[in-house]
């Protein structure tokens, strides 16, 4: 791979697709739940339903605390969810529970190793996945640019603004070779502004790089801004409330979140979560 | 540097008045030399045996630093076990922890006595004594990573000792150079006490043969020399965390803060060596 590569935000090397008959679902989410145990059991997942398409940008928004983490975990094969008959976690194509490193996961903080420069952390996934160092150093240098991190390789973390980090955080993620990737509230300490010009340098770059992307947001002009799909989720026990195509033309900028789609869209997640309040609307 | 010298001068001045008043007071009560000499005794004594002071300073220094070592290379290897291994930690560390109530001066004899008069029963008197901080802080180090930490490894398809290179060990550096630090400030004097029993060369044996000839300037001239070398060892120490651990002394300046578009020139590095 070379600097001038037309794609530039392309994992290097992604591994083959599942073999045969390929699944089209890239994230197959079926009856998950989970309870926290401990002195006071947090039911945290009742009976989640949701799948994501090969090459679709998916977003899961609900009111904090309502398990939208703890399903990422889930399909990053962290946090096993409860056994029972018909319950399913694929990622791409493959059973993800207690599997980690199928999908490229960005946590919700951005988890940089004060020990390690700007290239180091960027290549952490990368190397982990089995890249030689220097491979994946290279790698790294060349996409720098592209994540708005050039002339800051040799920084630690403690010297990075926080738009930069969770750049850094963003670039260490695009980098492993996976095709799904699951981003747990990537701008969630930013401010509205920077926010913004997050929002669409990350539309750019998913759209050249086209992997299936899971993105978990409280934001939900965030979620139309990005998203093909926008799963809402209810109060905790978190189930899944609606499925809502976003069908608008990309790129996406200031004009669409103006449009009139945009603000019925808007409209109907309102009322969505809204209603997911209420105690007695979480039963199906 | 000049804030160097300002932050040590008010000690130095501190330092020359007690000398000035040990002076006096031993020339205004007339004290014998014997009991306590005068500073400028002490110089006069430091000047007498200034030809042999080096190969005294050379071997303690020496024990001091090859105890230091093993304590290093022993101390890391128990905590990664410990560490690693819930039973044994519960089964060893209680042990570990009552083993520091062992008062090394009385067991310093018996190493001597098991293991001979050369150089090896002092380096392990000065290893023995280095290794608990070590391995103490260091277990505390590998055990406190940020879960969060080893998680994100583990979520990229780490195994236990890729979790333990990338995060595990890097996260106990600081913790390890801490106890390391404590180490270190005991190392010399261990040598020394080691010494004590019988060496055939070093400060302890110096100390021995000062007091046996009743020359108490020469044993305040080994005090001297005894807290210059810990110093000396002190300041190694200090020297070699700071090039292990860079990221802990770089400057906090918020780059962000004023560049959200970075510009190219400055940092652009030829080689990342890290
Ligand atoms: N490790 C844990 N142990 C116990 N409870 C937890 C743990 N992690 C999260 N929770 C609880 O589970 C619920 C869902 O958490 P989370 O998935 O982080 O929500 P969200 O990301 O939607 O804000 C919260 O009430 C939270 O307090
Ligand atoms: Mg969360």
């Amino acid at each position: 791979m070379t600097a001038t590569d037309a794609r530039p935000a392309r994992a290097p090397e992604a591994p083959p697709g599942p073999p045969g008959d390929a699944t089209p679902e890239a994230i197959l989410v079926r009856g998950v739940s989970l309870t926290y145990g401990g002195e006071t059991p947090v039911h945290a997942l009742a009976d989640v339903d949701l799948t994501v398409q090969q090459g679709q940008f998916a977003s899961l928004v609900g009111p904090s605390g309502c398990g939208k983490s703890t399903l990422l975990r889930v399909l990053a094969g962290l946090a096993p969810p409860e056994a029972g008959p018909g319950v399913e976690v694929r990622v791409d194509g493959q059973d993800a529970r207690e599997r980690p490193g199928l999908a490229a996961f960005k946590p919700q903080r951005d988890l940089l190793l004060p020990w390690r420069r700007t290239l180091g952390n960027a290549a952490l996934g990368a190397e982990l996945s089995g890249i030689p160092r220097a491979q994946a150093r290279e790698q790294a240098r060349t996409l720098l640019g592209r994540f708005g991190l050039e002339g800051f390789e040799r920084a630690w973390p403690a010297q990075l603004s926080g738009g930069m980090r969770q750049r850094l955080a963003l670039l260490r993620t695009f980098l492993a070779p996976r095709r799904v990737l699951l981003l747990d509230e990537p701008f969630g300490a930013l401010d509205a502004l920077t926010r913004r010009d997050m929002q669409e340098w990350l539309q750019e770059v998913w759209t050249e790089d086209q992997r299936t992307a899971l993105l978990v947001t409280h934001d939900v002009e965030e979620a139309l801004m990005l998203s093909d799909v926008v799963f809402v989720m209810s109060h905790r026990p978190g189930r899944i409330l609606a499925r809502i195509e976003v069908d608008l033309p990309r790129p996406r900028g200031l004009e669409t979140t103006a449009s009139a789609e945009f603000g019925a869209l808007k409209a109907e997640v309102l009322r969505t979560l809204a209603a997911g309040r209420s105690p007695g609307s979480t039963q199906p | 540097m000049r804030r160097w010298t300002w932050r040590y001068a008010p000690a130095g001045v501190f330092l020359l008045g007690v000398v000035a008043l040990w002076q006096a007071a031993v020339e205004v009560f007339d004290i014998q030399p014997y009991l306590l000499p005068g500073p400028g005794r002490v110089w006069t004594a430091f000047l007498e045996v200034r030809g042999v002071l080096p190969g005294h300073i050379r071997t303690t220094m020496t024990e001091a630093v090859l105890g230091l070592a093993w304590a290093c290379v022993a101390g890391a290897m128990t905590a990664a076990l410990l560490a690693g291994f819930a039973p044994l930690r519960r089964a060893v560390y209680p042990l570990l922890v009552i083993s520091q109530n062992i008062p090394m001066i009385v067991m310093a004899p018996l190493i001597v006595v098991w293991f001979g008069f050369g150089i090896m029963p002092k380096v392990l008197v000065v290893a023995l004594i280095g290794f608990f901080p070590i391995v103490v802080s260091t277990t505390d180090g590998l055990l406190r990573a940020e879960g969060d930490l080893v998680e994100l490894a583990r979520s990229y398809g780490a195994g236990r000792l890729q979790v333990l290179r990338t995060i595990l060990i890097p996260s106990a550096v600081p913790a390890f150079f801490a106890g390391l630090q404590i180490s270190a400030t005991y190392a010399v004097l261990g040598a020394v006490i080691a010494e004590w029993v019988g060496a055939s060369s070093g400060l302890g044996l110096f100390i021995t043969r000062s007091q046996t000839a009743f020359r108490a300037d020469r044993v305040f001239v080994a005090v001297v020399v005894i807290a210059a070398v810990s110093i000396l060892l002190f300041a190694m120490v200090h020297l070699a965390a700071r090039l292990a651990m860079p990221w802990q002394y770089a400057q906090h300046t918020q780059a962000g803060a004023l560049t959200e578009t970075p510009t190219r020139s400055n940092a652009s590095s030829r080689k990342d060596v890290r």
